[in-house]
């Protein structure tokens, strides 16, 4: 006897009353739990709790969401002075990582649904190595800002060095830290410890983070965040303050929030797809029984839907 | 009990219908242009409007994903009444929220954010 038929030896075990005729042609089938009548049953059924499921997950970011709206609506410029320490690029990569992923992920559904197993172990792998990519790139982002002293709650300590000094020389020159910026940047800061934020504001390349640098005036003297805190934007270190950054505290809470919680999700998602690629190389899926890549897909559909409303209103800041 | 006429016809074609792959290629394609949309379009400075137009862009990225790769153009409604319910939920508490801050805007706008001191400090 078969493996998968002693396993499932219990469900041909029928209580009294039940009528021995109901749904065995499929009854057989050892992926056809007792309780269903037939395989479209089950499926309808686990796909309609997962719908649920997604539904509460929807709610839980949208509460998210709207501590966000709150709060840009009642402090703009929190925002205007928090966002340009998030690198653009980085967030449009990981955008774009994700979509991938969804593609090659709904790709190993197809899979699945039409017996190929090696292509739906690819695609799943695929799939896994999209949100591993994602973490590596949020890992830079969030070591990025956590080295600036910018921390969640309680471990928020920005940067205090002065804007004159070695330090902020050194900073300074490494005043973007995307690896575009030429040598030209140096010489971009020397120029603006001389010259009034907007010489700055021009020497910003084109398609890189504008900043509302040209809008900030002069920022009362004090201890200034070192300019490499912006990741891809040139930051007049005369510009953003201890103080002024400090007002940014609540903005960085929601990203932190925001994107933190999106993260667990993706990690969450990963350990899911680790579990189909398992059972996919052990050839448990069919065009009968796809299910849990099915629901693992919609899993990850939806973190990459919520990501798809992140990444506009956290990075794309104007 | 009777398989009914549905079982049969779900189980003749395999429990449910394999999305083409050219439909997924198409779709990856246009969310991918959309993406570069979105960032193309904060060049351009329409003020208030960048908002709205990346959140329209999002939207509409949202509803190819929702649609195609999440299956429901060719599943049964109750699946989309439920995702769409959801949405509508998160509308009305983010939209009841904002009238409430949009009403007290005067009071708490007046008082630009203050430097705050995170907690345990």
């Amino acid at each position: 006897m078969s493996h998968a038929a002693a396993q499932h030896q219990p469900r041909d075990d029928h209580g009294p009353g039940h009528d021995p005729t109901s749904g065995h042609g499929a009854g057989h089938d050892p992926n056809l739990a007792h309780h269903f009548d037939s395989l479209g049953r089950q499926y309808a059924s686990a796909k309609t709790g997962m719908w649920v499921f997604l539904a509460t997950e929807v709610l839980m970011f949208g509460g998210l969401f709207c501590a966000y709206a709150v709060y840009r609506r009642n402090h703009p410029e929190i925002f205007q002075i928090g966002h340009v320490f998030l690198d653009r690029n980085l967030g449009a990569l990981n955008t774009v990582i994700l979509l991938l992923s969804s593609f090659t992920m709904a790709w190993a559904v197809r899979a699945a649904q039409t017996n190929q197993k090696r292509l739906t172990v690819t695609l799943l792998s695929l799939t896994l190595l999209g949100a591993a990519g994602f973490m590596s790139v949020k890992y830079i982002e969030y070591a990025h800002k956590i080295h600036l002293g910018i921390a969640p709650g309680s471990l928020w300590n920005p940067g205090t060095e002065t804007g004159e000094g070695t330090h902020a020389a050194e900073t300074g020159a490494a005043a973007a830290v995307s690896a575009d910026h030429t040598a030209a940047a140096s010489a971009d800061h020397a120029a603006a410890t001389a010259a009034p934020a907007s010489t700055v504001a021009t020497t910003v390349a084109p398609g890189q983070n504008r900043t509302t640098l040209a809008h900030a005036g002069a920022a009362p003297a004090g201890m200034a965040v070192t300019p490499h805190a912006a990741a891809s934007a040139h930051v007049d270190p005369h510009y953003m303050t201890r103080e002024k950054l400090d007002k940014a505290f609540i903005f960085f809470s929601i990203y932190y929030l925001m994107t933190g919680l999106h993260g667990i999700h993706v990690l969450v998602g990963m350990g899911v797809i680790i579990w189909l690629i398992i059972r996919a190389s052990k050839g448990e899926f069919n065009e009968n029984y796809f299910t849990p890549v099915d629901l693992g897909g919609l899993y990850w559909h939806i973190v990459d839907l919520i990501w798809i409303f992140l990444f506009p209103l956290l990075y794309l800041i104007h | 009990m009777s398989t009914s006429h549905a079982d049969i016809h779900a189980q003749s074609h395999g429990l449910a219908h394999p999305v083409p792959l050219k439909i997924l290629v198409a779709v990856i394609l246009v969310l991918l242009f959309l993406t570069w949309m979105t960032v193309a379009a904060t060049w351009v400075d329409l003020g208030e409007y960048n908002l709205w137009i990346a959140m329209g862009i999002a939207v509409v990225k949202a509803t190819l994903v929702a649609l195609y790769f999440m299956h429901l153009w060719w599943d049964n409604l109750v699946y989309s009444i439920v995702l769409i319910g959801a949405l509508c939920f998160v509308a009305l508490f983010i939209g009841v929220t904002l009238t409430d801050t949009i009403e007290y805007q005067p009071g708490v706008t007046s008082t630009p954010a203050q430097p705050t001191t995170p907690p345990g400090r």
